[in-house]
């Protein structure tokens, strides 16, 4: 593409939306975006938003789909409390997502859809583009660009014969080579992808590469865009990278748990936003011997998953919370067989059907309570998208070792949300041994009448492995241990049925013990507390890492002291917990939800932990929690309420 | 009255055997029933049908010639429900309803398992009615056996899916007002490959059915008509008392007219099935040369091979959906379907999950992908 010679402007970050209907192509236009400012070397978290259906009727607000993307030249945690740059396809896009960008932002609006009748879909008594100067138009303040993006790439593409309705739908690309342009993105990336997209229509693929070309140009010649942005590459760990999702990453991480397990990966599971392209995409991976079983319902899945454990594989079910409910029996099952099991929830809007494409953490309770009985299941979750690969391996590593079904808790937002991920070298990954008995491990004996004593050779399944308490794992096919069991109370090492009070007693407390004894293999934790003075801790867990370090980044920034922790194992917590939290005055919990890991913290350490709830069905925002992680800050510090000053922490910067 | 055998299915010519990936016994001496008896001391009440078909299964089990450690049998909750404790295999006792989901694990995941599942007219028609008909359309490579008492045991004395409407027990004083299903109709609904129907107390016959169903290569849905002395006490006695019996079984054997009844002095059938023209159905007959009765001829030759479930759907409902007068017993279909499992494991081969090649080196190029980038 042509030399520019337009103004460059040097940015350290900017965070774009792209908004449009459903069928607008949103997801894929915020895809190659990111895709191109990874592979330009931008540090970059990523969020897409969607509806629930697949085509809410067009051009109305719950029809919008939005992909927001935040890149900058340095280690950012978050995909940004607020965009710079929107672009909106149409008059539904511009309405839902406005309210959102501060003062001074940029807004590029496709003039075509802005018709009467669209406009009234989208809730505009008047064309809001018409009254674009004058005082008092909800686009005052804003830099706003109109530019027919329909039209024009109509007029590009013109001469592949489509008919017009396809013709429009390459719009999305058009618009992405106007932002590669504007921001200085490879475009060798998009132009391959596009390629092999479309290699079976050679009129579709050479209308989008030719309307992503016209983007671009039409940003070079046009007189509308005077500035060029540049964001730098941001430094960064020395290793090769890729941008990754959430569901990516878990998928890869349970391939990987197979592999380094040597067990053959079982997948049972049951469609599910946002959880099924788990499924999706262990599918595709029956080379490493994973099965995938699409079954009947979520309870089928979970049962296959077990008999697939019982039987010597890894046995996994996929699900989101409305689907854990379902599995509740069956994995107390698997609790009182301990036999291995991941229980992937990914979590999304509660409770029943809530709100299926947005994220949430209030499943925790149910993870950590939600079955009959006394049933501990220890709990994994991952803290980022590239994280879920190694929250999938620990939870693999627990489940085999402690012969127990494991939780791995990640969210709408991870699940969807990408980030570069430093590929990990296989050699570095830990080796997970299944261990299987293969002989006998008991002897009993028996006194005859004549007082001869006879010793038999036994497999009792029940008895324990004095470091983990795990039991022997024998599969069927292993001669000389054949056993049964079930969901009925076990005598303790022989296994068989018993309904004595004293045992069920021992076993209750058994199961409890092996599941606390996990916190034995887990490292300290890392506690950020770069002064050493803070008197505040904030302590998350799951998702919320990435915000939660961006608050107390600004925090910093604005001249306060203040820690931070992250959990990863919320069942057992690790050992060190509670000394950590001892030594602060103030504990600050953020969550999205309704402060359920600070009750589980007030019930086992007796402290006052200070809630932060949100549950809008949208990541935690960095700003919102500067100002709520400062005032805390002010209260733990003394600091009069009119002398704190938190306007570095709090400020919205906007670049253009 | 000991029912013809259905030597015709033992095994079907040109099916593969359910068990024929199985290892076989090797030992030095011959396996006998007290092999495959557990330690554990038998809990069901004096009298209850299931002690008649464990024996069966004990005695039965060492004719399979397979190795006792690949043998699993599964089953949920209820009375019938506690078989694998009392056999020395592998075994779960799951939970209630879901045996055949956790059998379709274990079946998929090893082909080298014989895989049997314990379940009965609650367990597997009630609380597990999906999982059920699922492996049975799936055509996954098990047997189920369904003991039907027609009664909740375990919870007491309640009605289940298989009571006669009208039925008086402990939650229906004023009597059921639901309608039961036929299991065997349900069966052939869901496109089972293999339907049979046999009774606790026929242990002949009982075992010829087991051993057809092992054999059958696909989900084997087997309903065993069971008697519960404690809270159905008679349900059967119809097809069980020696005077009724004659009149009550349709003895079903491949490749023969269906007929049945106490014979006449020269031993010629009184009773048999022919086409219902009326209805498009079967109905019952007399036999002879009579007004109103059919000839020998136009009875209805049984064909359980037959790949329409059609004429197999039609005798299911001769079996009385009130007080059991009539049943049909025997194989009512054996057809040959790809199993889910065999197709599942082919697809992992096809993808190359036998393959030589070092799975950490493609970890390694899975997990790199094709667009990354290298900071230095």
């Amino acid at each position: 593409m042509s030399e520019n010679t337009k103004q460059v402007k040097q940015l350290d970050r900017v965070i774009i939306r792209f908004a449009g209907d459903s069928g607008d192509g949103m997801q894929l236009t915020g895809d190659r975006f990111t895709a191109e400012s990874a592979s330009f070397g931008n540090d970059l978290v990523t969020l897409p938003n969607f509806p629930a259906e697949i085509r809410a009727p067009q051009g109305t607000l719950p029809g919008v789909s939005s992909f927001q993307v935040h890149f900058a030249d340095h280690d950012i945690l978050t995909p940004g409390d607020a965009p710079d740059v929107l672009v909106a396809m149409n008059p539904a896009a511009l309405k839902a997502n406005l309210g959102d960008l501060p003062k001074g932002a940029t807004v590029i609006v496709d003039t075509h859809d802005f018709s009467a009748r669209n406009l009234v879909k989208a809730g505009y008594d008047a064309n809001p583009l018409e009254a674009l100067d004058s005082p008092g138009s909800e686009l005052d303040g804003f830099n706003v660009h109109p530019v027919d993006l329909t039209g024009m790439t109509v007029g590009a593409v013109k001469e592949f014969g489509l008919s017009r309705k396809d013709a429009a739908r390459a719009k999305n690309m058009f618009a992405l080579g106007l932002l590669s342009w504007m921001y200085g993105r490879p475009t060798e990336g998009t132009e391959t992808f596009l390629a092999r997209k479309f290699a079976k229509d050679a009129a579709v693929r050479d209308a989008n590469l030719t309307a992503f070309r016209a983007g671009w140009n039409f940003g070079e010649t046009t007189e509308t865009f005077v500035v060029r942005y540049e964001v730098k590459p941001a430094p960064m760990a020395a290793g090769t990278y890729r941008n990754i999702t959430g569901n990516l990453a878990l998928s890869y991480g349970l391939v990987a748990a197979g592999v380094q397990s040597g067990l053959p990966l079982f997948l049972g599971s049951y469609p599910i936003t946002p959880a099924s392209d788990i499924l999706h995409e262990l599918s595709k991976h029956k080379g490493f011997g994973v099965t995938t079983f699409q079954a009947e319902d979520e309870i089928a899945g979970v049962g296959a998953a077990i008999g697939a454990s019982f039987s010597g594989a890894l046995g996994v079910t996929t699900t989101s919370g409305p689907g854990i409910a379902l599995k509740s029996e069956a994995i107390g099952l698997a609790v009182m067989t301990e036999l291995p099991l991941l229980v992937v929830d990914v979590q999304r809007g509660g409770p029943s059907t809530g709100l299926p494409t947005k994220t949430e953490q209030a499943d925790l309770l149910q993870a950590m309570f939600g079955r009959n009985g006394e049933a501990p299941v220890p709990i994994v979750a991952p803290q980022s998208p590239g994280d879920c690969f190694d929250a999938a391996l620990e939870a693999a590593r627990i489940a085999i070792t402690y012969r127990t079904p494991v939780m791995l808790l990640s969210d709408g937002y991870l699940a969807n949300g990408s980030e570069p991920w430093r590929i990990p070298e296989v050699a570095d990954l830990s080796v997970i041994d299944p261990a299987f008995a293969t002989a006998t491990n008991h002897t009993s004996t028996s006194t005859a009448k004549d007082g001869t004593v006879t010793e038999t050779e036994e497999f009792w399944p029940y008895l324990r492995d004095e470091e983990t308490l795990a039991r022997p794992w024998a599969i069927p096919g292993t001669a000389g241990l054949e056993h049964r069991i079930g969901g009925l109370e076990k005598g303790e090492g022989h296994g068989n049925i018993s309904y004595d009070p004293a045992n069920h007693e021992r076993m209750v407390r058994t199961r409890q013990a092996k599941v606390d004894r996990i916190a034995e293999s887990l490292p300290p934790l890392v506690v950020d507390d770069p002064s050493g003075r803070a008197k505040v801790l904030v302590l998350g867990w799951g998702s919320t890492y990435g915000p939660i370090g961006a608050g107390v980044r600004r925090v910093r920034r604005a001249g306060y002291d203040v820690a931070q922790v992250h959990l990863r194992h919320l069942n057992p917590f690790p050992k060190d917990l509670g000394e950590i939290l001892a030594r602060y005055d103030k504990v600050l919990v953020p969550e999205m939800n309704l402060g359920q890991l600070s009750m589980l913290l007030r019930a086992k350490y007796l402290v006052d932990a200070v809630g932060h709830h949100q549950v809008n069905g949208m990541p935690l925002k960095a700003a919102e929690l500067a100002q709520v992680i400062g005032e805390l800050v002010a209260q733990a510090e003394g600091i009069p309420a009119d002398q704190l000053d938190l306007s570095v922490a709090t400020s919205q910067e906007v670049h253009q | 009255m000991t029912l013809t055998p259905n030597r015709t299915d033992l095994p079907t010519p040109g099916l593969r055997s359910g068990t024929e990936s199985v290892p076989a016994y090797e030992g030095a001496t011959p396996q006998t029933g007290k092999d495959f008896t557990s330690d554990q001391e038998v809990r069901w009440c004096p009298g209850c049908g299931d002690y008649a078909v464990l024996k069966a299964v004990q005695s039965f089990l060492p004719d399979l010639g397979l190795r006792r450690e690949n043998i699993v049998f599964v089953s949920g909750i209820g009375c019938s429900s506690r078989f694998p404790y009392y056999l020395d295999t592998y075994g779960m006792h799951s939970i209630h309803g879901r045996a055949p989901s956790i059998a379709t694990g274990i079946a998929t995941a090893r082909e080298d398992l014989s895989v049997w599942v314990v379940t009965g007219d609650g367990d597997a028609l009630s609380i597990g009615g999906n999982h059920l008909i699922h492996a049975l359309r799936r055509n996954v490579n098990m047997t189920i056996l369904l003991f039907n008492n027609r009664i909740y045991g375990l919870t007491k004395g309640q009605y289940s899916p298989t009571s006669e409407a009208g039925k008086v027990t402990k939650s229906t004083p004023m009597g059921s007002v639901d309608h039961p299903f036929n299991p065997v109709s349900l069966a052939l609904g869901a496109e089972a490959s293999f339907v049979a129907r046999t009774i606790d107390s026929d242990r002949k016959h009982l075992t010829e059915v087991l051993a057809a169903a092992a054999a059958h290569r696909g989900t084997s849905l087997v309903e065993i008509y069971q008697n519960c002395p404690i809270f159905n006490d008679g349900a059967f006695d119809a097809i069980k008392d020696r005077d009724t019996k004659a009149d009550a079984i349709i003895p079903l054997v491949h490749g023969e007219p269906i007929t049945f009844g106490v014979p006449t002095e020269d031993g010629r059938a009184t009773k048999g099935v022919a086409h219902d023209p009326a209805t498009g159905g079967v109905r019952v007959v007399e036999v002879g040369d009579g007004p109103g009765q059919v000839g020998e001829g136009d009875l209805l030759v049984h064909d359980a091979h037959n790949p329409d479930p059609s004429v197999a759907f039609a005798i299911s409902r001769l079996t009385d959906a009130g007080y059991l007068h009539t049943s049909p017993i025997g194989i009512f279909r054996q057809v040959e379907r790809e199993t889910y499992d065999d197709q599942a494991r082919a697809q992992l081969a096809t993808a190359g999950a036998t393959s030589d090649a070092d799975p950490s080196e493609r970890l390694g190029a899975l997990i790199t992908g094709a667009d990354t980038w290298t900071v230095v």
